[in-house]
């Protein structure tokens, strides 16, 4: 089947979501492509937490002191000009998003702004209870719905971004239930596909999280950076078995109530890590050193049975546990957990990536045509991310990507060539029915192989390891699908997603091996410190089919404050 | 302990058969865990939804549980045998996959 739009958004969570209805507005017509359902497959459904920007509701506040923050946070790498939109537009957003009734928490008459950390005042909005994300998606699909010239297709997982003469044009795809092949041809193409963090064995992710959009557009031939940027969340909600909760739900709970982390044989430990005298003021152990405790326990034989460490509100009063947080009791409680009675268990969870698709202030690539937004684009959290400020980014960047991907098709002639298509069309169509290995099992492999080797904690020895194993693994999952046609067809599925996961594998191990220093999110157990000289940003491309690294020119510190 | 799970399986084009799998698992553990330990141990071509795996915020799971609607991710293994078969109101795809989508949202068969 053959489709033809202005615009192509790929992937339907805030940004995209928020991209398709500003492309629209502005009179683009617009195909919104999701490999799952529309609005529910990646981590914007997921959000249970809060939502920053500087609204001044509660207290006095201006997007410079939100800036400032995200700067902080970002050590020394952030693109400041997206940065600086980020939190310039996000009010806007928030409110624009209240105006379509989402329902922010209220408290007399503003809205409710809790202060999170990082922040320098209250700042972060919320949906009640622990349905930001929900909320956040339903307000948008309604918003879908009501919007003229938007076709939505979900099943619809886009395989490759065409490219012809340097020009993004269209797409190739696989949809999925049918198990036909899709080309769709695009003035403009914006990749809104999310982040990696499926990637690692513990992770807060959804299926759809492979990274798709980090290898779509290095394919099509545009950059990515600070690849080697993936924040963990160190207390990541690990046993027992919890479903239908926020795996970092026990942040808040930990900030509030002071809940006490205990190793394998129901020690405190925090103390012994806290030699360096780092302390935030609420915790014992900043977030990097308190993932750096947990996992220095588990490597020396005194983790908790899952692998992690107990986490215990044993201390905390059954009342106050209520007060604080009666309805997630309940939900709790659905689990089967009590928190005055037992222990959980939590460990550091690939949580959110920093880094990816290189854009400009229109957010375009560095490819005609090809635009980014949301969780796929790196540069406006540099080395680490503060919380609430994910979700902000998918709205404010996914409306400037739909503004400028409208403006973009509605000027220009399509480029569409169904030549150009061909090899990715020829690729679906190649299937060669053979005994391959589990893909299954591959991606569970792969995962171990991230979070043991390009972890939190690196060195240059397993960074070695890990591109020798990507290398060989990649070799093994071979040119051709095992198997295509089929109505959703779970080993094409996984061999698709390994073709990209592996791709995006590397291309946080190569920059990860080549910046010997720690910052942020990437810590490096042979290089400790901070080095002055790494304040630059490291570039990845494709290069006759494999990643190749460059490094970009220092971010020399602005002169004004 | 260890779940014996009783799978409709087929597409529209060929009959639907059982096939029994038996999966080992710790109290907790949902029907979706064990149909993604199917899958990575025994037979990798068995078809099921599901995006968001822990939240119950994707909604995709949903199937026919010991002949009840449910969602796969909410309801937890248990030993002995557990029926599971796709939704019986909605146009079969493959195995446990229905046609779940609004029909705006669909390539097909737009309304
Ligand atoms: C559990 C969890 C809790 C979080 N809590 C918070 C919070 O409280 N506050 C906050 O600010 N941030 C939070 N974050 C981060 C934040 O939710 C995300 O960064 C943000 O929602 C990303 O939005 P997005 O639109 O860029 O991507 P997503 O919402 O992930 O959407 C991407 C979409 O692209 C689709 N897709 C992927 N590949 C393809 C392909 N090849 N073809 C077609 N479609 C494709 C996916 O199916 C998915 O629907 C949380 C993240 C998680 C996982």
């Amino acid at each position: 089947m053959h489709l033809e739009t202005d615009v192509l958004v790929i992937g339907a969570g805030g940004a995209g979501m928020y991209a398709a209805l500003e492309a629209a507005r502005a009179g683009a017509s617009v195909i919104l492509a999701d490999r799952s359902l529309i609005g529910r497959g990646g981590a914007t459904v997921m959000a249970q937490m809060t939502v920053a920007a500087a609204l001044g509701e509660q207290t006095p506040d201006s997007w410079e002191f939100h800036l400032a923050d995200t700067l902080a946070a970002g050590r020394g790498l952030c693109n400041e000009t997206l940065s600086a939109m980020l939190c310039q537009d996000g009010p806007a957003r928030i409110r624009e998003m209240d105006a379509w009734k989402v329902g922010w928490a209220r408290e007399g008459d503003h809205i409710t702004q809790i202060h999170a950390p990082g922040h320098d005042r209250p700042r972060c909005v919320y949906v009640d209870v622990l349905s930001t994300g929900p909320a956040v998606s339903r307000t948008l699909r309604t918003q879908l719905n009501l919007a003229s010239g938007i076709r939505r297709i979900g099943d619809l997982a886009i395989v490759d971004i065409v490219v012809r003469d340097g020009q993004a044009c269209g797409a190739v795809a696989v949809h999925l239930s049918s198990g036909e092949t899709v080309t769709l041809a695009a003035k403009s193409v914006i990749i809104a596909t999310g982040g990696l963090t499926r990637l690692y064995r513990r992770n807060s992710a959804s299926f759809n999280m492979g990274g798709d959009g980090y290898a779509l557009a290095l394919r099509a031939g545009a950059e990515l950076i600070d690849m080697e940027f993936v924040q963990f969340f160190p207390i990541g909600h690990l046993a027992p078995r919890l479903v239908g909760m926020d795996p970092i739900m026990w942040d808040p709970f930990r900030y509030k109530l002071g809940g006490k982390l205990l190793n394998g044989d129901l020690q405190e430990f925090e103390e012994a890590y806290a030699s360096d005298g780092r302390n935030d003021g609420n915790y014992v152990l900043t977030r990097d050193r308190a993932t750096y405790a947990i996992s220095k326990e588990v490597e020396a034989g005194r983790g908790s049975p899952a692998g992690g460490a107990y986490l215990s509100f044993q201390h905390v009063p059954d009342a106050e546990l209520r007060r604080a947080f009666g309805p997630v009791i309940d939900r709790l409680a659905a689990n089967g957990i009590d928190l005055t009675k037992q222990l959980v268990e939590v460990a550091p969870i690939a949580h959110y990536h920093m880094g990816g698709v290189r854009v400009d202030a229109a957010m375009q690539s560095t490819i005609p045509g090809l635009y980014a937004c949301g969780e796929a684009i790196g540069g406006a959290n540099g080395a680490n991310r503060l919380s609430g400020n994910a979700i902000t980014e998918a709205f404010v960047f996914g409306a400037r990507a739909g503004q400028s991907a409208a403006k973009n098709a509605l000027s220009a002639a399509s480029h569409w060539s169904h030549e150009a298509a061909s090899p990715t069309v020829d690729l679906l169509r190649s299937a060669d029915k053979r005994d391959t290995p589990n893909l299954a099992v591959a991606v569970t492999d792969l995962q171990a192989l991230m979070a043991d080797k390009v972890g939190p904690f690196r060195t240059d020895e397993k960074l070695r390891e890990a591109i020798v194993e990507i290398d060989r693994m990649t070799a093994d999952l071979g040119a051709a699908p095992p198997s295509s046609g089929m109505t959703f067809d779970p080993l094409l599925i996984d061999w698709l997603d390994l073709r990209n996961m592996l791709q995006v594998a590397k291309s946080v191990a190569v920059p990860a091996l080549a910046r010997t220093e720690s910052r942020g999110a990437h810590q490096r157990d042979d290089h400790p410190g901070l080095e002055e000289a790494w304040t630059l940003n490291q570039i990845i491309t494709l290069n006759g089919g494999d990643v190749a690294l460059e490094r970009g020119a220092s971010i020399s510190k602005k002169a004004s404050a | 302990m260890k779940a014996t799970l009783e799978i409709k399986r087929g597409t529209p084009a060929a009959p639907q058969h059982v096939e029994t799998f038996v999966v080992p698992f710790e109290p907790g553990q949902s029907i979706l865990d064990g149909l993604r330990a199917v899958r990575h141990d025994t037979d990798p071509t068995l078809a099921f939804r599901f995006a968001c795996i822990n939240a119950n915020a994707c909604k995709e799971c949903m199937m026919l549980i010991d002949g009840k609607v449910d969602y796969a991710c909410t309801v937890k293994l248990k030993e002995g045998v557990t029926t599971l078969a796709p939704l019986p109101k909605k146009a079969l795809v493959r195995d446990l996959v229905t046609e779940i989508a609004p029909p705006d949202e669909r390539l097909h068969g737009r309304g």
